[in-house]
């Protein structure tokens, strides 16, 4: 009954110039299985359903409260991320040749996004990286079709960095864990550079790189605790950092060594007070316990607990952030078409260079000719609090977008290098 | 599996309000729950059919089977990660010069010791090990001989089950056990075996201490070539050994 009362109400706000029974077929593509299921997949695509639920209902607040995408109901179809690059370019094929879907929404995987990229583009189809985080996508290739509609690693780290830096957190030598792929060699290229800069003199040590998906780290905690360093910076996630904060912390790791993460808030729920306190950690975004106070937070915020009865962390925010970008492009593509569902190179046009709020913030895609989002982000010390039996977060420092984000045109490394020229910090 | 029913097994006897030194019952009851429940299901609904085969068939089938039941562990305990790290803590941290390390750990090598002497004493020194061996030589012979070889079989499945359990159960406190745990464990289980020898408990012993400090060598010394030592470690066993270190003596067939 809801489903019919929502499809007559999409028909009523399209109209009559688009047909009720026609959907806006949206591909959602995340872990649902494998080692990233749990932290980020699952979540992620959780998070999906509640919005694109809220979406074809009517119910998010404006601008976002038109039925569907300018009330034409969003039909999702999810898809497993699991199974590698290859399998990924060809699932991401079925999605636009059988499935016939109108755009996607997907990847967590740095690797997975390099393959399908340059697959969306040649298919001439609208892609969406919404989580991924190599800075190489867009600043090693060039994409007309392909967006990514949150920052890259390099906010990351150097935001990391600064707060290190802001607190007078001693930094002298720096050990190294991160995973041997992508993401692990950007995060950790991108951190040594921004330490190289705001602690001139400071020493990398051991740095270790272990594979995707190790689950076990032994030897690694063994090499890390033969020499410590004062800081510990590790960019693992998912199963691995949970497997390898369980495995460390009996082995204090976290007592001999400042532990920072440049992406941990998505450990925080399911590790309990097995994370040990004052560990160092952003979300790769404003997110979680450190979203910022907002209508629009709120909402979402209620929306994903009540869903899920768990709070939202980085993945779900990722994704809804996209969502509400895409949902605002295809409305606007749908005015310049006349009303009915835009083409990608309308839905492209329309999204290149737009910006929109977000429930982390306000979302700028400024960097890569309109095709690369940045945001502002923060970091925080994990302190566990016992009455309220969760981890929370203390000491939380902002970064707008403009202090931890490249300047367009420039690249992530290359601004690194030159000592941030044209960060605007407060 | 084993992992799986361990994370259950210690939650149930926590919630049962069982002190915490008896986790580590909970850990051995749970890989004698999936040996007991698992092992006759497998062997005699679908092991036995492949008996006989080539053994490659046979691999396959494993391999295959490998599969579904990593997709029953998700189906029955679902994609969330399960931790069980109260037996992690129970033998206190044990310090080395600088390091610290965790008593549990140790513990492990122990109980690692104790099943590999157990089986090799067990095989070699018993009947019923000589038995088993004598089906493994000939099956034919065997049971020419007055042995009832298909319980044999479903007996030595289900030990190697239970070790197998035993093995995912001890590991559980250690990581949080989510779909995909198993894989990396496959992979490099198969590099000790193919050092070792096929067969070989002996085998099996060195291969998986070569494995491992190859692999601690690499991390500690030069971390790029983690994966490849193992490998390397292989490849230069295989070039003097082609059949490993140690190989069962074959009986001869005429």
């Amino acid at each position: 009954m809801k489903r019919i009362e929502a499809l007559l109400i999409g028909g009523l706000f399209a109209a009559g110039s688009a047909c009720a029974q026609e959907t806006f077929k949206l591909g959602v593509v995340s872990f649902l299985s494998g080692s990233a299921a749990e932290s980020f997949g699952v979540p992620a695509v959780n998070g999906a359903k509640a919005v694109i639920e809220a979406f074809n209902k009517g119910q998010a607040p404006a601008p976002y409260n038109k039925v569907g995408f300018g009330g034409v109901r969003i039909e999702p179809v999810y898809v497993d991320e699991n199974g590698g690059a290859t399998k990924q370019v060809q699932e991401l094929r079925n999605l636009y040749d059988r499935d016939k879907v109108d755009a996607v929404v997907g990847y967590v995987g740095s690797g997975d996004c390099l393959a399908v990229a340059p697959v969306a583009e040649e298919m001439k189809k609208f892609l969406i990286l919404y989580d991924c985080g190599t800075p190489r996508i867009f600043e090693d290739g060039k994409y007309s079709y392909v967006f990514r509609t949150a920052s890259h690693a390099v906010m990351d780290n150097v935001a990391l960095a600064r707060y290190l830096k802001a607190r007078s957190i001693k930094a002298g030598s720096i050990n190294y864990i991160n995973q041997d792929y992508a993401w692990g060699h950007d995060s950790r290229n991108d951190f040594k550079a921004a330490a190289a800069q705001l602690f001139p003199g400071s020493k990398a040590q051991t740095d270790l790189l272990p594979k995707f998906g190790a689950g076990q780290y032994g030897t690694e905690i063994s090499a890390l605790l033969a020499q410590p360093a004062d800081l510990t910076h590790t960019s693992l996630w998912g199963g691995d950092l949970q497997a390898f904060v369980l495995q460390a912390g009996p082995r204090d790791l976290f007592k001999r060594t400042q532990v920072v993460i440049s992406a941990g808030d998505h450990v925080l729920p399911g590790l309990g007070d097995k994370m040990p306190d004052g560990v160092i950690l952003g979300a790769r975004g404003a997110y979680g316990l450190m979203s910022p106070k907002s209508a629009l937070n709120d909402w979402w915020w209620k929306l994903y607990e009540d869903a899920n009865k768990v709070y939202p962390v980085q993945a779900p925010y990722r994704m809804v952030q996209s969502l509400l970008g895409l949902k605002l492009a295809v409305e606007k593509a749908m005015v310049a078409n006349g009303g009915k569902k835009p083409s990608p190179e309308q839905l492209a046009a329309a999204l290149k260079g737009s910006e929109w709020e977000s429930p982390a913030g306000r979302i700028r895609m400024n960097l890569a000719d309109g095709h690369q989002a940045t945001q502002d982000t923060a970091i925080g010390r994990t302190k566990y609090d016992a009455a309220k039996k969760m981890v929370t977060l203390v000491d939380i420092q902002r970064f707008p977008a403009d202090c931890v984000n490249p300047p367009p045109g420039v690249k992530g490394e290359d601004w690194i290098k030159g000592g941030f020229a044209g960060a605007k910090c407060p | 599996m084993g992992a799986y029913a361990a994370a259950s097994f210690v939650a149930w006897f926590a919630a049962a309000g069982f002190a915490p030194w008896m986790s580590i019952i909970a850990l051995f009851m749970a890989s004698v729950a999936v040996a007991a429940l698992l092992a006759p299901l497998v062997e005699r609904g679908l092991l036995r059919v492949f008996y006989g085969r080539d053994e490659v068939l046979l691999v396959l089938v494993t391999y295959a089977l490998f599969l579904i039941l990593e997709d029953a562990t998700k189906l029955i305990w679902g994609a969330n990660p399960y931790f069980v790290s109260a037996p992690y803590a129970l033998f206190g941290n044990v310090q080395v010069g600088e390091q610290a390390y965790v008593g549990y750990d140790f513990a492990l090598v122990v109980v690692a010791a104790v099943c590999g002497i157990g089986v090799w004493w067990g095989l070699n020194r018993t009947r019923i090990g000589k038995v088993v061996l004598a089906v493994i030589h000939s099956a034919e012979v065997a049971s020419s001989m007055g042995v009832n070889v298909s319980r044999v079989y479903t007996f030595a499945f289900m030990f190697g089950i239970f070790l197998a359990a035993l093995g995912g159960a001890l590991t559980a406190p250690m990581i949080s056990v989510q779909p995909g745990v198993s894989v990396s464990v496959v992979i490099v289980s198969f590099a000790v075996v193919i050092i070792g020898g096929l067969g070989s408990i002996e085998g099996a012993a060195i291969g998986a201490l070569i494995v491992g400090l190859a692999r601690a060598l690499a991390v500690h010394t030069w971390p790029p070539a983690e994966l490849f030592s193992i490998y390397l470690a292989m490849a230069i066993v295989l070039v003097f050994r082609p059949e490993g270190l140690f190989l069962r003596v074959k009986a001869r067939r005429i």
